[in-house]
């Protein structure tokens, strides 16, 4: 089967985040980006797939600081393409790239499957997979974590609360919004990426037609204003565990 | 008068959910900010309609199907008819891809991760939590009818009340392709994680499965059991019936200790019911500090074995 797999790159919060001077925006002159944690999954379903039934899977991402490494470390995965889309505008919102995105994989198709992250850290007007599936006209559900292919309609488990899943027969092709794949995303040797650098190009296509204004503003970005700050106890490791050691003793937890 | 506040229904297993009701409890004040009526779209069972009391109608339409496809299609027909002010939707797992599937095709954003939503001199400005906790940004939005996706916990439910007035409402559905076959009920057997006192919650700061052991130790020496948050999940070092926050379990331990877990509000949702609760985690500037009575800012690997010590020797 043909998939088609939408990646994005975002902040890494275990990093410190700042604030830019506007108030509104991130300061990226020292941001360290990773890719989006649930794209990580939506490739390695589409993986997943392609071993089990054969196929393509080819990657498409908008051009980001770090991203041909990201790219190559797909292939290596077992994407068999990797396109980037170059010259986009800057600072686009999710709807913004969606509206690219999805034009960028239009040309791609005929596909099966386009599967991206059911969301991403820094969405705020929207997700990309209902996106996308609004402008190709494909059905689309989210927050999926298994999907088992085989015919003209696909049997896909989306994640409800309380560790309930329910299945849903999706008519193919589909844009599906990944929660977690099947499997954890499999880890790639730095020397297998190294190899494929060697062997293989990245695609890459101009940004087509307009993103589009934003459809929000955003008017301010701040660390969050706390209602309550966690009593931290100090000292060295040894001292700060005899500390919690007595707190719960006096609270009756012990 | 201005347009009104509409509160998208969300119904499992045949009852209005929880967070349907704190969004109803928000949509009301911000239709008080707006001199506007509040409104509750109820897709499916009519009889539900009695829960919904905190809003002043119901529109109902009862043929709708539980698939993203089906409501976000209902949805849209719904405000292009009657264009409210704005629409609440619950940022849930059950919702969040019919809000944003119904917003995709109004061509309005879906604001995503609310915690608040008010108006100022007419705008609504949305709350949003974003980058997993760690900032927050105020959002407005240029179109009309916005959807906006409302965290569980933005408000305490609102109380049924009175029977409210319902509408009925028509609704034409394009051919169904996306189709709800059945339920999968989580793995029987194991620990029941609601029902423990005590839990130790491991995050992806654990690292490796084999570090799994230092939170069985502390959990061994407390009597309680671990659980985890998505992460380890993911991994597959913990059952999906381990799982604490949005996708998994809700838990009201005496004590819940997070080790490694940075503190995404999808994690945080779903230990509001934790008496005390500790964290420990090597980031000053995590937001797991700022839902926790006790920090500990260090490394795991050196903190758990001696908390793992000092519980035993002062248990003798």
């Amino acid at each position: 089967m043909n998939i088609l797999v939408l990646l994005k790159m975002v902040p890494d919060v275990v990093e410190e985040l700042e604030v830019a001077g506007d108030g509104k925006s991130l300061d990226t002159s020292f941001l360290r980006t990773i890719i989006n944690e649930r794209d990580d999954h939506a490739l390695e379903q589409a993986i997943l797939l392609k071993e089990r039934h054969g196929g393509k899977v080819t990657v498409v991402a908008l051009d980001a600081p770090d991203i041909d490494d990201t790219l190559f470390a797909t292939m290596a995965k077992g994407a068999d393409r990797a396109v980037k889309i170059t010259d986009a505008p800057e600072g686009m919102t999710t709807q913004m790239a969606a509206k690219l995105c999805g034009q960028v994989v239009a040309g791609l198709l005929p596909a099966d499957l386009v599967l991206t992250g059911v969301q991403a850290l820094d969405d705020l007007d929207g997700l990309s997979a209902a996106l996308v599936a609004q402008q190709l006209n494909f059905p689309y559900i989210g927050v999926v974590t298994a999907v088992t292919a085989g015919g003209p309609t696909a049997t896909v488990l989306k994640e409800f609360a309380g560790g309930v899943r329910g299945e849903f027969a999706v008519t193919l092709p589909a844009v599906l919004g990944v929660q977690a794949a099947e499997k954890p995303p499999r880890y790639v040797p730095v020397a297998k990426v190294r190899a494929v650098m060697k062997t293989n190009k990245i695609e890459t296509v101009s940004a087509p037609g307009d993103a589009g204004a934003a459809q929000i503003e955003v008017r301010q970005l701040a660390k969050p204003v706390v209602s309550s700050h966690a009593e931290m106890l100090e000292g060295s490791p040894e001292e700060a565990a005899g500390k919690l050691v007595e707190l719960l003793a006096q609270r009756g937890l012990l | 008068m201005a347009s009104n506040i509409w509160v998208l229904a969300e119904t499992w297993r045949g009852q209005v959910t929880e967070t349907t009701l704190e969004l109803l409890t928000l949509g009301r004040e911000v239709a008080g900010q707006s001199g506007s009526q509040l409104e509750a779209v109820l897709l499916g069972d009519k009889s539900l309609a009695a829960s919904l009391g905190a809003a002043d109608n119901v529109l109902c339409a009862a043929n709708v199907e539980p698939t993203p496809e089906a409501v976000a299609a209902a949805l849209a027909q719904l405000v292009k008819e009657r264009q409210p002010q704005a629409v609440l939707v619950p940022w849930t797992n059950l919702s969040m891809d019919a809000g944003a599937l119904a917003a995709a095709q109004l061509n309005v954003p879906f604001v995503n991760g609310c915690k608040d939503l008010k108006s100022d001199a007419g705008t609504l400005v949305a709350q949003c939590v974003v980058y997993g906790g760690k900032l927050e940004a105020a959002v407005s939005a240029t179109t009309a009818s916005t959807l906006f996706g409302v965290l569980p916990g933005s408000r305490s439910a609102a109380s049924p009340g009175n029977a409210p007035t319902v509408t009925d409402v028509a609704v034409t559905l394009p051919e169904a392709k996306v189709k709800f076959t059945k339920y999968l009920e989580p793995e029987a057997g194991g620990v029941d994680i609601t029902q423990q006192d005590v839990l130790i919650a491991v995050g992806r700061g654990i690292q490796t499965q084999d570090n799994m052991e230092l939170a069985n130790d502390l959990a061994a020496a407390l009597g309680g059991a671990v659980c985890g948050s998505r992460p380890v999940i993911d991994q597959g070092w913990l059952p999906l019936s381990c799982q604490v926050g949005k996708s998994g379990m809700q838990v009201k331990p005496k004590l819940y200790i997070m080790l490694g877990i940075s503190g995404a509000p999808e994690h945080i949702e779903g230990i509001k019911g934790a008496q005390v609760v500790v964290a420990v985690n090597t980031d000053a500037a995590a937001p797991v500090f700022n839902a926790s009575h006790y920090g500990i800012n260090a490394d795991l690997f050196e903190v758990v074995p001696a908390l793992t010590e000092a519980v035993k020797a002062k248990k003798g």
